[in-house]
């Protein structure tokens, strides 16, 4: 199952790296990053895997909360059916 | 993978504009719990709707934190109650909506619906004894909700149901007295009901219903009124296809996590309902969207027209987004559950009579309107009346729920909390509709009832 990450803030050294190991210590493969400065704001879109996830849904949203406070930045994470949904047909 | 845009378009509407999905309402039939022992039942009843509803607002939560999409309300609809209580040999219904109440609130919903009958031609004896329980049901319960059909275009005008229903709407408000009538914000009376509305206080499970399914209302006027503000000025037609675009988008959320949830319950999905649906905070009102075409205040002169295109491009954009449409699907006009009716009718624009022709053009009806406190049942009888004419005549729902504010006066507010919001008290004509109500009987069915 597919979902989207998204992560807003002042840019710093290491949010991909931070981001990247909170995610792979719950077993969450990265699919794929587009990042870009919008405004003078970080800003992130990671397609990620949860399939093999070792926690169920709200914990992955609990650890990256935790990690977003650690660097400062704001991370959700949607299931990728939402934005199909409303942008797909 | 989907673009950046297209993702911070959708997080923008959920985090700016008040896009969520209003409500998952699941539809449970009752008629299985009939019996006649009045406990028996009640507890049937209870033991039922617990048993069917268990997983209803966990599952809701799992889904809202998943997809990121706030899913504001979940609720139950049940068989109108007159129907199943019809057996019990009792004569006070009482019991029926406690049993309901308790069940809701094990269940975590913060609405049941379906303390209803069905008596546009005619009264069982259950119905008259729910009727006549109505009152002291909605005093002594907290979240159930009530609604009566007294008229549909088949049937014509049940004439001694909206004299009683004045009568009853009077008594709601009294016995609730303490809490500004607020009863009456729970009790709809309709033309024309529809057996799969998601929306409170009309819902119930219509006896054409599986056994249990999975209705959702979708919101979304803030998302509408952002997307005309990019539309300024452009023809009328620019703001038709810009509803509609938006309608689809918005009908598309509530398809998918009506799918969802039917999944992960087992139950039956059943239908989408395309209203568009108010709430009091900022930046959620309908008003405001038709303000946004142009008007300087809903009410005015051009409102009704507004409204007609605004209420049938929602139902093109969202007729192509859901597989089963349904409900009430329409754009809903309660004056105290939305900010700008509330400012326009505070500013006396927006006065009963433009609302009842704007209900002649959306759905529903007279919704949520609070009316000074010593208006006379039968004043309210013929409020009620003339809704359901233009329901009867225009083969569509029309509904009043309308709250004669007990000590109130014109100008006054009336607050009922939370969703339900605060009413600003309407002005109704002083002059007497008492002999046309005391007369009773039928209105007939129109001569557009006679399709076949």
């Amino acid at each position: 199952m597919h979902a989207i990450v998204t992560v807003i803030g002042q840019d710093r050294v290491g949010i991909i790296a931070g981001i990247c190991v909170a995610l792979a210590g719950i077993n969450v493969n990265v699919l794929d990053i587009s990042q870009t400065i919008l405004g003078g704001m970080f800003t992130m879109v990671m397609l990620v895997d949860i399939k093999e996830a070792s926690v169920p849904f709200g914990e992955i949203s609990s650890v990256l909360d935790a990690e977003g406070e650690r660097l400062g930045v704001t991370i959700r994470i949607q299931r990728e059916d939402i934005f199909n949904a409303m942008h797909r047909i | 993978m989907i673009d950046l845009k297209e993702i911070f378009e959708t997080q923008h509407m959920i985090d700016r504009e008040n896009l969520d999905i209003r409500t998952i309402t699941m539809g449970i039939s009752l008629r299985d719990c009939a019996d006649p022992d009045p406990k028996r039942a009640t507890q049937k009843i209870y033991d039922k709707i617990t048993r069917c509803a268990e997983r209803l607002v966990p599952v809701g939560e799992d889904i809202e934190r998943e997809m990121g999409i706030p899913i504001v309300n979940k609720r139950i609809s049940v068989t109108p109650m007159a129907l199943v209580a019809d057996a019990s040999e009792t004569e006070d219904y009482v019991p029926f909506a406690l049993a309901m109440d308790r069940a809701a609130k094990e269940c975590g919903v913060n609405f049941i619906g379906g303390f209803s009958a069905l008596v546009q031609k005619g009264f069982t004896r259950g119905d008259t004894r729910l009727i006549r329980s109505i009152p002291e049901a909605l005093a002594v319960t907290d979240y159930v909700c009530s609604s009566i059909n007294v008229a549909s275009t088949r049937a014509g005008i049940n004439m001694d149901a909206v004299r009683l229903m004045g009568e009853i709407i009077k008594a709601t408000a009294a016995r609730t007295a303490d809490r500004d009538g607020l009863g009456c914000a729970k009790l709809v009376v309709f033309c024309n009901a529809v057996e799969d509305n998601p929306f409170m206080a009309g819902a119930f499970h219509g006896v054409g219903e599986a056994e249990c399914v999975i209705n959702v209302g979708v919101s979304g006027p803030g998302v509408v009124c952002h997307a005309l503000k990019d539309v300024k000025g452009q023809p009328i037609d620019v703001v038709a296809e810009t509803v509609k675009r938006t309608a689809f988008k918005v009908t598309r959320m509530g398809q998918l996590i009506a799918r969802e949830a039917s999944t992960r319950l087992g139950v039956p999905f059943g239908i989408v309902d395309l209203s568009l649906a108010p709430t009091p905070a900022q930046g959620d009102s309908v008003a405001r969207i038709l303000e946004e075409m142009g008007l300087e205040r809903c009410g005015t002169h051009g409102t009704t027209a507004a409204l007609a295109l605004l209420n049938d491009a929602v139902k093109k954009g969202g007729v192509m987004a859901s597989s089963q449409v349904g409900g009430l699907s329409g754009a809903f006009i309660p004056v105290s559950e939305d900010e700008g009716m509330i400012a326009a009718a505070q500013a006396g624009t927006l006065t009963i009579d433009k609302l009842e022709a704007m209900t002649c053009v959306c759905s529903v009806g007279l919704d949520m309107i609070a009316v000074p406190g010593d208006t006379p049942a039968e004043t309210i009888a013929a409020i009620i009346a003339d809704e359901a004419a233009i329901g009867m005549i225009n083969n569509k729902t029309t509904a009043v729920r309308i709250i004669p504010a007990p000590g109130k006066v014109v100008g006054d507010m009336v607050e009922m909390g939370g969703l339900l919001g605060t009413a600003p008290v309407m002005a109704v004509h002083g002059e007497s509709s008492a002999e046309f109500i005391q007369r009773g009987g039928r209105i007939p069915a129109p001569l557009n009832a006679l399709r076949n």
